[in-house]
């Protein structure tokens, strides 16, 4: 062994190397101050290996990198572990990057004759926050996509030649796949080297001027090894465990929905970006150069420039407060724009909307046993549960609701002056909601039992047309089969059928049923219920098969339903919509497709307009949003 | 620890190789755990089985397609494939050589041969001239029952045959690829 290391020595001399840089003499010993150049190269060496083996797994094309992504975090074994590194490490480098500078600029390390090692450090804190911009595209998800968009649109702004700028960034005129090709070879390739460059001159730059010790010196002087070294060592170790922590806690990082042009999404960028966004916020459209680029640029000249202006007299008096009044500044509009976004309950419903979707690829991905070579985004939009609630908000819920809302969680509400003998309670019932969430929406209203007549208050707005929440379940059959709800908000109190033939069956005969009559209701509940097939029934009908039997039996012969509709068979002289095959896929894909169809409402429609037959939707469209009403597909 | 300037060098260096010995193990645990994760991921693929039992048959041709005149004929096999995250219903994962003689039977006898040539994985082609089958690599070379028909042919061994199903009209063969250069026949999972 020994002259193996001898032969080495006499062809390289590294011994000398060696023994060079673990001597260093560190005047005034060893310091905790001194651990944050380690602790990053510590940090860029895991980014190397950790990116290496990811770039093993990635895919970069607009239809393959979450996909790829998606494999890496929750299928190859580990995967999720070696993300969750690589994503936290970056982010402690940029924690670090700022502790050394600080350190740096308060030590008074960057002074003559260190300016040139100032400027490469300065080098390598923006390549770090290149690493950074190009690194949050990469997964091709909601997030990365929409905030990068917002950053490289800001390229845009460069004078004269900014649109030429933006699309040599992009590759192209909009985002893609060589968007992706053109980030990825600079995250993988030309930032990487051009890092690897500016460390070894770094470094080598340091140890040509030594440690900047900081006075007065507490101890005799030490050497680098191993005072000095176990010192970063234990430093290196508690970012580690830092990393881990977040690693551990988030189970990987955060890859949320496929990109999609055409999904609006809240773009935010990584959070130590957040204080220029917010910073964008303080300048209107003609004005956001001098935020985007102007002073942002300022501010690096000013850094650059911090070693000669420390040779005046207050000089480094001066970088000290700058850097202060800089980091300060930041923190408060990060803080600012956390503290925003907190407050913002639409903001918070299109996150947790994106999470859904997010978790829904993950899950179809998975029980499809993969994705189509169109990719998961195309895969979403051809999903009944993705689609269903966002269909229904654009194109039903102006008249329609589900469960109160409108299919995405957004409650619309008007204005209403409460008028004698209203009770919160009364008006909760008069707009199919809770006392509670009426009580919510008048956070200023303070009166314990009812709203003083005239009071102006907030409160849901009527529904034109049934809450189509479990359309077609038991349970809807028998809230529309309720004196008390047939002519009510969730079933037909805003439409014209309120005087309708069948709320009169309801309010007359069905009041008055005797129990042997209400036990027949029941059946014939089951029975017309049946006829939907809904899936989250499958199971219960399977057992019923009997009770169902006997259903149709009752509809027919018992209840007289067949005066009005047809049941399991043509009847040529019916008013009412067809109940053969009522809320069926097949019968709500007909219904959507034109309710004025003599199967359906016919002549005594009500507004609802013909979306198939008027061309406002395509068959397709119309299937998601049935599968999504019927809570379930054939396939997942 | 203040140093009091009482400090021998016996505890000098004491303390130096205390330190020394937290500097080393400190250092190899920072170091191994991004590693030890990296390698660990990396060796995904050994650990994936991609499918387990025997392959199923696949539908290839129909008699129609093949003629009772004993040339063999290429067809494409198609059968679904999930390749890491893509599931493709329906796209080709291989071809083989389909071949019917008359035998006094009603569909005469078919044989599948894989078109891999089992010396080191080139498509093979049928030469009616040879008649054989050649392979263009390194110059193997098969008699039309897929054997080996000359001394210098490198390959280990014969063309790998597949079972052959007839089911009404419809030609299913059991599709497999087999490890490549060796005299057995190892199945590919």
């Amino acid at each position: 062994m020994k002259s193996l290391f001898d032969w080495l020595d006499d062809r390289t001399g590294w011994r000398k190397i060696a023994h060079e840089a673990a001597s260093e003499n560190i005047p005034g010993g060893a310091r905790w101050r001194y651990v944050w150049g380690s602790t990053l190269t510590f940090a860029l060496v895991t980014q190397f290996i950790t990116g290496v083996m990811l770039w093993m797994y990635y895919s970069p094309s607009a239809t393959s990198a979450w996909e790829s992504v998606n494999y890496i975090q929750h299928v190859a074994t580990g995967g999720w572990i070696l993300r969750g590194i690589h994503n936290f490490m970056a982010q402690a480098m940029t924690v670090l990057l700022i502790l050394h500078l600080l350190q740096v600029v308060i030590d008074g390390a960057y002074k003559a004759p260190r300016e040139v090692n100032w400027w490469f450090g300065l080098g390598l804190l923006f390549l770090t926050l290149g690493l950074s911009l190009t690194g949050y595209l990469l997964p091709w998800d909601q997030k990365g996509y929409w905030a990068t968009k917002v950053a490289t649109n800001l390229a845009a702004l460069t004078p004269f030649f900014g649109a030429e700028v933006q699309r040599l960034i992009l590759g192209g005129a909009d985002y893609g796949h060589h968007t992706l090709t053109r980030f990825f070879a600079l995250h993988a390739g030309v930032l990487p080297a051009a890092t690897v460059l500016l460390v070894v001159g770094h470094v080598a730059l340091f140890r040509k001027h030594g440690i900047t010790a900081k006075q007065p010196y507490r101890k005799p002087d030490a050497r680098f090894w191993p005072d000095q070294v176990l010192a970063d060592a234990v430093a290196c170790l508690a970012v580690l465990a830092v990393v881990m922590f977040f690693t551990l806690r988030h189970h990987g990082a955060e890859l949320s929905a496929p990109a999609d042009a055409s999904e609006e999404y809240p773009a935010r960028p990584e959070w130590y970006f957040l204080f220029l966004f917010q910073f964008l916020k303080y300048f209107n459209g003609n004005q956001e150069i001098w935020g985007a680029l102007v002073i942002p640029g300022l501010i690096a000249v000013v850094l650059g420039a911090m070693p000669l202006i420390a040779r005046w007299r207050a000089g480094h008096r001066f970088n000290v407060v700058f850097l202060t009044v800089l980091l300060v500044g930041a923190g408060f509009l990060t803080w600012q724009a956390m503290d925003e976004d907190r407050r913002n309950p639409e903001l918070q419903l299109a996150l947790g909307r994106a999470k859904r979707d997010a978790a829904r690829a993950v899950e179809l991905a998975r029980l499809r046993g993969g994705i189509p070579p169109a990719g998961a985004a195309e895969m979403l939009r051809q999903d009944y549960a993705t689609q269903g609630p966002r269909l229904f908000a654009r194109h039903c819920a102006s008249c329609h609701r589900y469960e109160g809302h409108d299919g995405l969680g957004i409650t619309r509400t008007e204005e209403y002056s409460a008028a004698a003998g209203d009770t919160w309670a009364s008006i909760a019932t008069n707009r199919a909601t809770t006392e509670a969430q009426v009580r919510a929406l008048n956070p200023t209203v303070n009166s314990p039992g009812a709203p003083s007549p005239g009071q102006k208050l907030r409160v849901p707005e009527l529904a034109s047309a049934p809450d189509l929440a479990g359309f077609g379940s038991r349970a809807w059959l028998a809230g529309l089969l309720d004196p008390a709800q047939v002519a009510g908000p969730r079933y037909y109190g805003g439409t014209k059928f309120r005087e309708g033939k069948m709320v009169k069956y309801v309010r007359n005969k069905v009041a008055k049923f005797t129990p042997a009559q209400q036990a027949e209701l029941q059946k014939v509940i089951a029975a017309v219920s049946a006829e939907a097939q809904l899936p989250g029934q499958r199971e219960l009908e399977g057992r019923e098969s009997g009770l169902i039997e006997a259903g149709r039996v009752a509809t027919r012969d018992t209840l007289n339903c067949t005066d009005c509709h047809a049941f399991r068979k043509p009847d040529a002289d019916v008013t009412g919509p067809d109940l053969t095959g009522w809320g069926s896929r097949e019968w709500l894909v007909g219904v959507i497709h034109d309710p004025t169809h003599e199967r359906f409402y016919g002549k005594s429609n009500d507004r609802m307009p013909k979306f198939g037959a008027d061309g406002l939707l395509d068959s397709g469209t119309i299937g998601l949003l049935a599968d999504w009403l019927r809570g379930g597909a054939t396939v997942p | 620890m203040p140093s009091d300037g009482k400090s021998t060098p016996a505890t000098e260096s004491r303390r130096s190789f205390v330190k020394e010995t937290a500097a080393l193990i400190i250092g190899a645990v920072v170091g191994v755990v991004p590693a030890l994760t990296a390698a660990w991921v990396w060796l995904d693929p050994v650990r994936r089985k991609t499918s387990s039992g025997s392959a199923p048959f696949l539908k290839v041709a129909t008699l129609e397609a093949l003629p009772l005149d004993g040339l063999p004929r290429r067809f494409a096999v198609v059968a679904e494939k999930i390749d890491a995250w893509t599931r493709i219903a329906e796209t080709p994962v291989g071809a083989v050589y389909l071949r019917r003689v008359a035998d006094g039977s009603a569909t005469g006898k078919i044989t599948a041969l894989n078109v891999v040539c089992p010396h080191a994985g080139c498509s093979v082609d049928f030469q009616p001239a040879r008649p054989g089958y050649f392979c263009p690599c390194h110059n193997s070379t098969f008699a039309t029952d897929g054997s080996i028909n000359m001394p210098s042919s490198p390959s280990p061994r014969a063309l790998d045959s597949l079972p052959v199903e007839v089911r009404g009209r419809e030609i299913w063969v059991r599709f497999q690829n087999f490890q490549t250069g060796r005299h057995d026949r190892v199945p590919l999972a």
